[in-house]
C-alpha cells in the first residue's frame, strides 16, 4: 500500500463523513418539520385549503289566497371567469361562446382587457343545466356561481304590492320587504376544499344547514287583481290620466284583496326597478277625498239630533258665501233634503249641514275613521296622511273640511273607512297577510259610529247609485251599491288648479249585506269627462261586477219576479 | 500510469471465475438497485403530484428507459476509452458553450438551450461530465499531491466553463459544475493549509459577486434569509413547501392523499419541489427511507471509487459520487427551507429536465469503472 494512497482514502471518508452530517442535518430539519410543527403546519395547510362558505337559504315563496304564486326564488347559476387564470383551447372557446350566447369578441374583452382582476362575470343568472354544460367543458379559470333570481308570475299586475328583491334575493321593497324576516330564512354554512386558484374542489361537512324561509300566504286574490289592474289600466289609458289606484278590501277582515296602481313595472326586469312607476301609489301618495268624505261629515251632522236623513235644506241658489269663500254646488237644487244632499253631492247642502254641527264632532267622526293615522299594515313607505285638529278650523276650514278639502287621505285610507261603514261601524286594521280563522279576528281599532247610524248612512249611499244620483255608472246588476262620488281640484304648486282634477269613487257592495269595499282613483282625466262619476265610478263597476262574481256573492237585487221567488225561498 | 497502485487488487482474482449475467452487462448490481429504486419512487409520487396524469407517467418512463440506455451503453465501455475521450469531450463542451453565449447575445437574452434538428440539450450539462472528466485526466498524467502551478491550471480548467455557464445566467448549474471540478482536485490532494488559506478569498469572493449577481438571484439569497418578507413572491415557494412537509408528519397522509400539492398550493410539485410532494405523502418515515437511498447509493459510488484501477478512475468516480449527493442536499435543503432557493431537480426523481440523462451517464461511467477494472491484466 503505497503511501500517495493514504490522503486519498482519508479524504474519501471525510467527504463521505460530511455528506452523512449534511444528511443528518436534513433529518433533523424534517423531524422539526414533520414532528415538532407538525400541528402548526397542519393548521397552516388547512388554513389555505379549507374554507367555510354561507349556503344560501331558499327564499319562500309569496302566494295569493288562494295558493298561486306570485313570487319565486329560482335556482339560476351565474358564470364567471378569473382572467389570471383563463386559458382556453380554440374549441373550448367556441364551445363556451355558443353556450352563453355571446360573441367571442366579447369573452376576449371580458378575459383579455383586465389582465389583473380576478373576477369577472360572463353571464349571469343562466339555468342551471347550461351552469353545468360550462362547468363540464373544465376551462381553467372559468367558474359558477349558484344564485337564486325571484321571479314574478304576475308581472305588473302585482308589482307595487310584491316589491322586489335585490340581487342577493334580500326583500327591497313592498311586501317582500315587509315579510322579508319570515321569507328570507337562515343561512347555512358548509366546509369546503379549495384549490388554490378558488375553485371548490369538494365538500367535506354541512356545518349548518341552510334553513330555508316560509312561504307567506297574502290576502291578495290573484284573479282580482289582474281584473282590477286591467280596468284600471284601460281607463288610464282611456281618459289619457296621469296614474290611478284601485283598492279593494274584505270588509269583514280588514284583508286587501286587491291594490293596483298605474302605471306599472315589470319585477322581473330589474333595470325597470327604480323611479316613479315603482312607487305604490295607494299607500304612498296623497290625495283630498272631497266629496267622498261627505257620508262621514254627514254622519256627523246627523248624530248632533239635530237633523235626520228627511231634514230639508235649502241650497238655493246653488251658491253659498263663508267668509271669503264661495262654496258651488253644480246645479242649483233648491230645497232637497239631507238624504239627497248627499245623492246630489250638494257642497252648499253639507257647508250648512257643518256649521251647525260642532267642528270637534265631525273632527272626531273623521279620526274614527281611521283619518290621518296609519292603516296598521306596516306597509314600506305608508304615509298617514294629514288631518288638522278641529281646534286649527276657522269658519271656512269648517266647511272645507265638510266636503273633504284641507285634508288628505290615501287610497287605502279612505277604502278602510269605507269598509268600516260597510261592517257596522268596525273600523279595522288592515292587513296583506291572508285571515285564516274568520271567526277569531281581531277586535277592531275603533268604532266608526253606532250600527244603526251606519244602516242609515248605507241606505242614503244607495241612492248615489240610484235613478237622481251622481254614481250611476258604478252600477252592477242584480246587486245594490252603496257608493260617493268625488271630484277633486288638484293642487298644483301649491295652488288649486282651474282644470285638473282627481277622479274619486268610493262604496261597498251589496249594500244589503256588505262584503266588499273598493276605492278608484284617477289621477288628473284629460278631455270633457272629469267628474268622479264619469271617469271612477265606470270603474267601480266594471271591477266590482267581476269581482262579486268570482267571489259567488249572492245578488241582493233581483228582478221583482225573481223577487217574489226569494221571498218565498226565504220564508221556507 | 502508475501500474503499481493496482497490485493490492490481485486478492479479487478468484472471483472472475464466476461470471455472472451482471458482470457480462457491465452493471453493478447494487447500484442497479438503487436506482431502480428511485425511477420506481418518482413514478409513484410523481402519479400523485401530476393529479393522476397517466401522460405524465408515460412521458417519465420514456425519460428513464433513454437515461437507463445511455447508462448501460456507457458501462460497456471500457474506462481507458473515456479517459482518451475526456479532452475531446472538455473542448467540445466549450466550444458549445461559446456557441450559445454568441447565439444568446444575438437573440439578446438568455440562452442556454441548442437545437440540433429535433434535439433540444442545454450545453452546460455536458460540462457537468467534462469537467470532471478532464480534470480526473489532468491529473491522472502527473504525480500526485500536484504542484502549486499545475493547480492553478486545474483551477483554470474550472474556471472558464464555469464562467461562461454563469454569464448566461445559470448559476446553480454553474455552482454544480465547479463544485464537480472541485472534488476533482480534493481528491487529488489538494493541500488543507491551501484550501483554508482559500477561505478569507472565498467571503471575499462572495462579496465582490454579489455585485455580479442579478437581481433575481439576490432576491432568492435575502428570500431565503427571510422567508416571510415575501410571501407572495419568492418566499411563497417554501412557506407553502415547509407546510407540505409538515403536514406529512410522522407517518405521512398517505399515496394521492396530499392536500397542499393536490390542490395546487405548492408550486413546481412535480419538478423542483417534488420532495415537499413525497414528505407530505409518506412523512418524515418515508423522507428518512429515501435519504437512506441516496447515502446507500453515494456509498456504493465511493466504494467503487476506492476500488477504481487507475487514478482517473479513482478521481472521477469519486467526484461523480460526491456531485451526486451534493445535488440531493442542495434540492432537499431548499425544499426544507434550510438552503436558498435555486433550481436544482431532485436527482432522478424530479420530473423533466436534461438532467436525468447526464446524471445516469454519470451512473454508466461508474459502471463502467466498477466492471472493467477485473478483465485488465494485473
Amino acid at each position: 500500500m503505497s503511501t500517495r494512497f493514504q490522503p486519498l482514502f482519508f479524504r474519501r471518508v471525510f467527504v463521505f463523513g460530511l455528506l452523512a452530517v449534511a444528511a443528518v442535518l436534513l433529518a433533523w430539519r424534517a423531524v422539526y418539520l414533520q414532528i415538532m410543527n407538525k400541528d402548526f403546519l397542519r393548521s397552516q395547510g388547512e388554513a389555505r385549503y379549507s374554507r367555510v362558505v354561507p349556503v344560501v337559504a331558499h327564499r319562500g315563496m309569496i302566494l295569493d289566497r288562494n295558493g298561486d304564486a306570485l313570487a319565486a326564488s329560482t335556482p339560476v347559476d351565474s358564470v364567471w371567469a378569473n382572467p389570471k387564470e383563463f386559458r382556453a383551447t380554440q374549441a373550448q372557446f367556441r364551445k363556451l361562446s355558443s353556450l352563453l350566447e355571446i360573441p367571442v369578441d366579447a369573452i376576449n374583452r371580458t378575459v383579455y382587457d383586465r389582465p389583473n382582476s380576478e373576477f369577472a362575470y360572463l353571464k349571469r343568472q343562466i339555468s342551471p343545466e347550461i351552469g353545468q354544460s360550462v362547468m363540464d367543458l373544465k376551462i381553467p379559470g372559468v367558474a359558477v356561481l349558484r344564485e337564486y333570481r325571484r321571479y314574478y308570475p304576475a308581472g305588473e299586475v302585482a308589482s307595487h304590492v310584491l316589491g322586489f328583491t335585490d340581487i342577493d334575493d334580500k326583500g327591497q321593497e313592498g311586501l317582500e320587504l315587509s315579510f322579508d324576516e319570515t321569507l328570507r330564512g337562515i343561512n347555512g354554512k358548509r366546509k369546503i376544499i379549495r384549490d388554490n386558484a378558488g375553485r371548490v374542489v369538494e365538500t367535506v361537512e354541512n356545518v349548518l344547514d341552510p334553513l330555508p324561509g316560509r312561504d307567506v300566504a297574502l290576502s291578495i286574490d290573484r284573479r282580482l287583481q289582474y281584473l282590477a289592474y286591467r280596468e284600471l289600466k284601460a281607463a288610464v289609458q282611456k281618459h289619457h290620466a296621469q296614474a290611478g289606484s284601485v283598492v279593494v278590501l274584505d270588509v269583514k277582515t280588514g284583508e286587501v284583496l286587491a291594490m293596483v296602481n298605474a302605471p306599472s313595472f315589470n319585477p322581473n326586469n330589474r333595470d325597470e326597478l327604480h323611479g316613479p312607476r315603482c312607487r305604490n301609489r295607494s299607500v304612498t301618495d296623497l290625495f283630498e277625498p272631497g266629496s267622498t268624505i261627505k257620508p262621514f261629515s254627514i254622519a256627523a251632522a246627523l248624530q248632533t239630533g239635530h237633523f235626520k236623513p228627511t231634514t230639508l235644506i235649502d241650497t238655493t241658489p246653488g251658491t253659498f258665501r263663508v267668509g271669503n269663500a264661495l262654496v258651488r254646488d253644480t246645479h242649483n237644487y233648491g230645497l232637497i233634503d239631507v238624504a239627497t244632499v248627499l245623492q246630489k253631492s250638494s257642497n252648499v247642502g253639507v257647508s250648512k249641514l257643518a256649521l251647525e254641527t260642532p267642528p270637534e264632532k265631525i273632527w272626531q267622526q273623521y279620526v274614527r275613521a281611521g283619518l290621518g293615522a296609519k292603516t296598521g299594515t306596516e306597509f314600506p313607505g305608508e304615509v298617514a296622511g294629514v288631518l288638522n285638529h278641529y281646534s286649527q278650523w276657522h269658519e271656512v276650514e269648517r266647511v272645507t273640511a265638510s266636503y273633504g278639502y284641507g285634508l288628505s287621505v290615501t287610497a287605502l285610507q279612505l277604502a278602510r273607512a269605507y269598509a268600516a261603514l260597510a261592517d257596522d261601524g268596525h273600523l279595522r286594521n288592515v292587513t296583506f297577510a291572508r285571515v285564516e280563522n274568520r271567526n277569531e279576528l281581531p277586535p277592531p281599532a275603533d268604532q266608526l259610529m253606532n250600527p244603526t247610524m251606519s244602516v242609515q248612512i248605507r241606505r242614503m249611499m244607495e241612492s248615489v247609485t240610484e235613478e237622481g244620483g251622481t254614481g250611476t255608472h258604478a252600477r252592477v246588476p242584480g246587486y245594490r251599491i252603496a257608493g260617493k262620488t268625488g271630484t277633486v281640484k288638484k293642487i298644483e304648486d301649491g295652488a288649486y288648479t282651474e282644470n285638473q282634477y282627481r277622479s274619486l269613487f268610493a262604496g261597498f257592495a251589496p249594500a244589503g249585506n256588505p262584503r266588499l269595499a273598493m276605492v278608484v282613483m284617477i289621477d288628473d282625466p284629460q278631455g270633457k269627462q272629469y267628474y268622479g262619476g264619469e271617469v271612477a265610478a265606470p270603474v267601480f263597476g266594471a271591477v266590482m261586477a267581476g269581482a262579486l262574481r268570482l267571489l259567488n256573492v249572492a245578488p241582493d237585487d233581483v228582478p221583482p219576479a225573481k223577487a217574489r221567488l226569494a221571498m218565498v225561498g226565504g220564508a221556507r | 500510469m502508475n501500474i503499481g497502485e493496482f497490485t493490492r487488487f490481485g486478492s479479487d482474482a478468484g472471483r472472475q471465475d464466476k461470471v455472472s449475467l451482471a458482470v457480462r452487462l457491465h452493471m453493478d448490481v447494487p447500484l442497479l438497485v438503487g436506482l431502480c429504486t428511485l425511477a420506481t419512487v418518482s413514478l409513484i409520487i410523481l402519479y400523485s403530484s401530476s393529479g393522476q396524469s397517466l401522460d405524465t407517467i408515460f412521458r417519465q418512463l420514456l425519460r428513464i428507459g433513454l437515461a437507463f440506455g445511455i447508462m448501460f451503453v456507457l458501462a460497456q465501455i471500457a474506462p481507458h476509452h473515456l479517459k482518451r475521450w475526456s479532452v475531446w469531450l472538455y473542448l467540445f463542451g466549450l466550444v458549445l458553450l461559446v456557441a450559445v453565449e454568441i447565439i444568446g447575445d444575438i437573440g439578446k437574452g438568455a440562452q442556454r438551450w441548442l437545437e440540433l434538428g429535433p434535439i433540444r440539450f442545454q450545453p452546460s450539462e455536458i460540462m457537468k461530465l467534462a469537467v470532471p472528466m478532464m480534470l480526473a485526466w489532468y491529473f491522472s498524467e502527473q504525480p500526485l499531491p500536484p504542484r502549486f502551478w499545475r493547480l492553478i491550471f486545474a483551477a483554470l480548467l474550472i474556471a472558464i466553463p464555469v464562467g461562461l455557464i454563469a454569464k448566461q445566467p445559470d448559476l446553480g448549474t454553474a455552482v454544480l459544475v465547479a463544485i464537480g471540478g472541485f472534488l476533482v482536485l480534493f481528491f487529488a490532494g489538494l493541500s488543507w493549509k491551501f484550501m483554508i488559506s482559500l477561505i478569507p478569498l472565498g467571503v471575499g469572493g462572495s462579496w465582490v459577486a454579489w455585485h455580479f449577481l442579478h437581481d433575481y438571484q439576490r432576491q432568492r439569497v435575502l428570500t431565503f434569509l427571510n422567508p416571510e418578507t415575501d410571501p407572495l413572491g419568492t418566499g411563497y415557494h417554501i412557506i407553502q413547501s415547509t407546510i407540505a412537509i409538515g403536514s406529512g408528519g410522522v407517518y405521512g397522509k398517505g399515496w394521492l392523499n396530499g392536500t397542499q400539492s393536490s390542490l395546487d398550493f405548492l408550486p413546481e410539485r412535480s419538478t423542483d419541489f417534488i420532495f415537499a410532494a413525497y414528505a407530505e405523502e409518506f412523512g418524515f418515515i418515508g423522507a428518512l427511507i429515501l435519504l437512506a437511498v441516496y447515502l446507500f447509493i453515494v456509498a456504493r459510488c465511493l466504494y467503487i471509487a476506492s476500488q477504481g484501477q487507475d487514478t482517473f478512475a479513482r478521481l472521477l468516480a469519486a467526484s461523480l459520487a460526491v456531485t451526486f449527493m451534493v445535488y440531493v442536499i442542495i434540492n432537499t435543503g431548499m425544499v426544507t427551507g434550510l438552503l436558498p432557493v435555486v433550481g436544482v431537480p431532485l436527482p432522478l426523481v424530479s420530473y423533466g429536465g436534461t438532467s436525468i440523462v447526464t446524471l445516469m451517464a454519470g451512473f454508466g461511467i461508474l459502471m463502467s469503472i466498477q466492471t472493467h477494472r477485473k478483465l485488465l491484466p494485473t
